[in-house]
This record gives structure tokens, sequence and C-alpha cells, in this order.
């Protein structure tokens, strides 16, 4: 694979504030690349300068092997971002899909065609005359994707395109990304918090925090070994702090404040930091009999739909909200609800420490 | 006493509508001459009000807020005081005396341009920034130039753009003060609407002042209520 789009040592500060250190990150041509990071950790300034939106502070974007730091018009034609909040321009579903097309003057015929082709893709066929302000929030970010995939970009640069969003719209971008990827050979980079998201679409994957990159690799590298930073990723769901003491029997008890107390396979002592994936809790509606040791009461305070699992949130009768994955299956079977009673129980060795 | 008034209004009235329908080509031509001199006066305020509005809204620079605070300040200013001003600078042996404008159209064209930029400068400031900011990252990563940014811009604002433009003209063909003091209110070359009025009033010839009157007023509600329409739409 050839490199398409690469970052050197890029800084962009706003005044005081600095939303990126030197980062750097090669992106290649079919690439798939996920960005993850918290909220606030960078991930939209680095789109949007891979966008030729905003300009580095210092650093060199090269992009088919020439220097586009100071030419982001090159970039501009070629990358284009669909952002985490959908605007639109206050006309027709067509004309929002044909500005694009209109400044790279296009011939009037390609542009109804692409533009029939494109609403086809995200399932909005036969919208072209609609007022695009006035369509729902999941319609609107369809249109969203279909204006930029019209263009045909070399890179596709995605902001958390699925956040709170309906799991029907999250399938249909998330096929529509697929086939853009595999199909359509366009490079695609998408930011997001959702792990989930990232297992099922992205090849590769870098971990943003604090502007920086601090992680780099493949879903798996990151993601099934916690380490240090990643630990500290409180963008994540279950990640804690807390105090921990031995039980002298090779586990610890680790305290996470407001009482709540968890039981962990860990020789380490004092300040740590744990991380439990929501897959490896169980829920159930009695207490389980089971080796596992850590047994927490709780409600379910929000369930969320992504595909074919359900993530529950559920307050614990301590207070803190520890998230759970499970199947749709079990879900429909258990018949859970907001406010259902649950327990949750998983394993000493399931909680994983920094 | 009363009565009488009553009866010279009402057939002020009857007279001033027979003048209008019978195409009167006093009448006629003073209306013209305003429509003219107003409406050349608000294209010239916009062809530098709207860049300046833009430039305002878009870019960030020292003293952009003191300067919105004196277009802000200017909105009110008296048309006599603007138009002493601007006499000063017209008349002979004032700076630009030598261009031979006092007197003429062109000085009141000149003078409600000048009257209306404030308007036509804070009412787009606050249409252009009142477009959401992400319209100019959504038109630039659509592959937009900086120009077509702006233009993209102007046109989410069109309609608040649009408002200020009316509301412009409106100002310029109801005044007075620049009109009669830079134009001189000379028939056949300078005489305007309201000019007309303020001097038909004075000689006593109400039926023309009162026809000239109906004229002024049809044309400004018709304008407001296509304004109060257009902001209806918007929100």
């Amino acid at each position: 694979m050839k490199s398409l789009l690469s970052l050197h040592k890029i800084t962009k500060r706003y005044g005081e504030v600095t939303a990126l250190t030197n980062v750097s990150l090669n992106v290649q041509e079919g690439d798939l690349l996920a960005v993850i990071g918290p909220n606030g950790a960078g991930k939209t300034t680095l789109l949007k300068i891979m966008a030729g939106i905003e300009k580095p502070s210092e650093g060199k974007i090269i992009y088919r092997g020439e220097d586009a730091s100071k030419n982001l018009e090159v970039l501009r034609r070629n990358c284009t971002m669909v952002f985490q909040r959908t605007v639109m321009f206050n006309t027709t579903v067509f004309n929002n899909l044909a500005y694009g097309l209109k400044i790279r003057k296009l011939p009037k015929d390609e542009v109804k065609a692409r533009i029939s082709e494109a609403l086809e893709l995200v399932k909005l066929k036969g919208y072209e005359n609609r007022q695009a302000k006035k369509l729902s929030g999941g319609e609107q970010q369809r249109v969203a994707l279909a204006r930029a995939l019209v263009l045909r970009p070399q890179v596709l640069l995605l902001d958390e395109p699925t956040a709170n969003l309906d799991p029907k719209t999250t399938s249909i971008i998330e096929e529509v990304i697929n086939y853009a990827n595999k199909k359509l050979e366009t490079t695609i980079v998408v930011a997001t918090h959702n792990i989930f998201q990232v297992q099922k679409i992205a090849k590769r994957a870098v971990l943003l925090l604090n502007g920086q990159i601090a992680e780099k690799g493949t879903i798996e590298e990151i993601f099934l070994k916690p380490s240090l930073t990643m630990a500290s990723f409180t963008g994540f769901d279950n990640v804690f702090v807390g105090h921990a003491r031995s039980t002298g029997q090779g586990t610890a008890i680790i305290e996470l404040g407001d009482g709540l107390e968890i039981e962990a396979a860990i020789e380490k002592i004092g300040e740590v930091t744990v991380y439990v994936r929501p897959e490896d809790i169980i829920v159930s509606k009695a207490p389980l009999k089971s080796s596992a040791r850590n047994i927490l009461k709780g409600r379910i305070i929000e369930i969320s739909d992504s595909g074919q699992a359900i993530r529950l949130k559920v307050k614990v009768d301590a207070g803190k909200i520890i998230v759970s994955q499970i199947t749709r299956r079990s879900f429909e079977e258990m018949r859970l609800n907001i406010g259902t009673e649950v327990f949750l129980t998983f394993k000493a060795s399931s909680v994983h420490v920094a | 006493m009363v009565r009488k008034m009553t009866s010279e209004i009402l057939e002020g009235l009857r007279r001033a509508l027979e003048l209008i329908v019978s195409g009167d080509p006093e009448v006629l031509e003073v209306t013209l001459r305003s429509l003219y001199v107003s409406g050349t006066a608000t294209l010239l305020a916009v062809s530098w009000s709207i860049p300046m509005g833009l430039l305002i809204s878009l870019k960030n620079f020292r003293g952009k807020r003191i300067l919105k605070g004196f277009f802000n300040a200017l909105l009110g200013i008296p048309t006599v005081g603007l138009g002493l001003i601007l006499y000063l600078f017209l008349s002979r042996s004032g700076p630009f005396g030598s261009l031979h404008f006092l007197y003429t159209p062109t000085a009141i064209i000149l003078g409600q341009a000048v009257l209306i930029t404030p308007i036509l400068v804070s009412f787009s400031v606050s249409a252009i920034e009142s477009v959401e900011p992400e319209i100019r990252d959504l038109a630039k990563t659509l592959g937009a130039s900086e120009s077509e940014v702006s233009f993209a811009v102007l046109r989410e604002a069109l309609q608040g753009v649009l408002l200020a433009v009316i509301a412009g003209f409106n100002r310029a063909l109801a005044e007075l003060g620049v009109a009669l003091m830079l134009g001189g209110n000379i028939a056949g070359l300078t005489r305007v609407l309201t000019t007309s009025i303020a001097l038909e009033t004075a000689r006593g010839n109400f039926e023309l002042s009162i026809a000239l009157t109906i004229i002024l007023l049809s044309i400004v509600f018709t304008l407001n209520f296509a304004v109060n329409l257009l902001k209806r739409e918007r929100t």
C-alpha cells in the first residue's frame, strides 16, 4: 500500500490552548483508520487539519508525496469531512449535494446522476426536493454522508459518524462506510469514542490522548491488552481509579469510593486504575451462584442498541455507573427495561489493571 | 371650524386621489425621481456595506467591537446633521466643491448612501453572525476557496441581508434632511417626494402634498409588509 496522506510533527494551537502536540500519522491508500480518544482529546482538530479546514501551527502535511501545508486547497479538494454536528445549507437536499460538484464545475447531467446514486446509497432515494433542514437528525446525517460521497473523495474523514443516532441510521451509516472503503476504495479515517464501532469497522487505530498519539496498532493490539495509557482513557466506560489492598490470596480488594469495592486478580496495592470490559460483565435478574468474585446490584438507567449488541448503563447501589454489554437475544429473553433491578457479575480476573 | 377643516381634508383627499389616478405628470415625475435617487443610493451603499459586513462578521481583528459599536451608534443619525456635514464638504469652498455635486441628484444619492450605510452594515453583520459558524467549515471541506466560503455564508444569511437592504431603502426614501440640504428641492432636477411634500404644504397646496404623502406611505407600508412576511418565514 502506498502512503496517501501523512502528517509530520503537527502541532495546533488556538491562542493559549494547544489542541495537538507533535502528531505524526501515516494514512495509506485504502486504509480504514480509527482515531479513538475521549472528548476533548483533539480528534476533531486532527480531522480538520487533514481536511484542510484548519492550518497547523507547526509541522508538515504530505499529500501524495507533495507538501500540502501551504496549499490547503489541495486537501479541501481531495479530503472531505463529515462533521459530528450535522450542518445543512438552508435549501433542498439536491442543492446540498450539488454544492461541491458545482464548485468542481461538473456537467449538469453528471451532477444529477451522481446525486441520485449517492442518495440511493444512503437509502434516501427520491429525497432530492425535500428541504434539508426539515429532515430528521438521522436523515440529515445520511444526507451529510451522501454530500461527501458524491464528491468521490480520496479520503473520507468521519467525525463520530454515529454518535447519538438511532440503531437503524447507525447500521445504514456503517454499511455505507464499509461499502465506500471496500467497493469504492475510499480511504477512510473515522474518529470515535465508541470502541464497539471501532472493533466492527476499522482495520487500524490510533489512540489520541490530550492531543498526542498514545498508541498505534491493530484494534486487537490496542484493545485486548489495556496498557497504562489505555486505562487513563476516561472516554471508555468502566474505567475506575481506586485504592487496592491485598487479600493475601493472590487477589486484591479495590475501594472505588462511595463504599464500592471490587475484587481483582492483581498483586499491586495502593493507587490503581482498573478497567472492566463491558462484555465481560454478566447481567442477571437474580443473584448468580458462581465462582465469580464480584456481584453488584443496581438499576438500569440507559439502554442503547448498537446492532447485535445491547449496552446497558447500570447505576449500582453504591452510586457508580457501570456499563455492560449483552447480546440482543439475552436482552429480549430477560425482558429488561429502564428501571429494572439487575445483578452484575464479573470475575476477579476480568478486572484489568494498569 | 372643525367641520371646515374636515371638509378641507376630505376635499384634499378627493383631489389627491384624482391626481394619482389621472397620472398627473408632476406627481409621476417626483415619484419616479424619488425611487431612482433612493434606489441608486441603496445600490451604492450595498456595494460597500455588504463586503464591509462580511469582513466585520467573518474576520477577527483588533477594534472589531469598537467598529460594530460605531455603526450601531450611527443608526439613528439625524438627517439634518448629516446633511449639514455633507453640505460643508460639497459646497463650493469645501474639500469636494470642485466636483460641483451640490444641488444635483448625485449629491442626494451620495448623501443617502452615507446615511443608510450604518443600517446596512449593522443589520447585515447581525444576519451573517447568526449563520451557524459550522457552515464555513462545511463549505471548506466541500472544496470551497476563501471567497466561495464567504459567498456560501452570505447566501445562508440572504433573508437577513435582504431585510437590511429594504430597511435601508425605506430610510433613504422617507428622509428629508439630506435631500433638502444637498438637493435644494429644485423643480425638475432634485425635487423628490419628501421635499415636495414639505414645500407644497408650506405653500398651502394640500391636495398635491396629500397625493404625494399617500404615494410615499403606500411604498413604505408595502415594503414594511414585505419585510414582515420575510421575517415570519425566517422563524
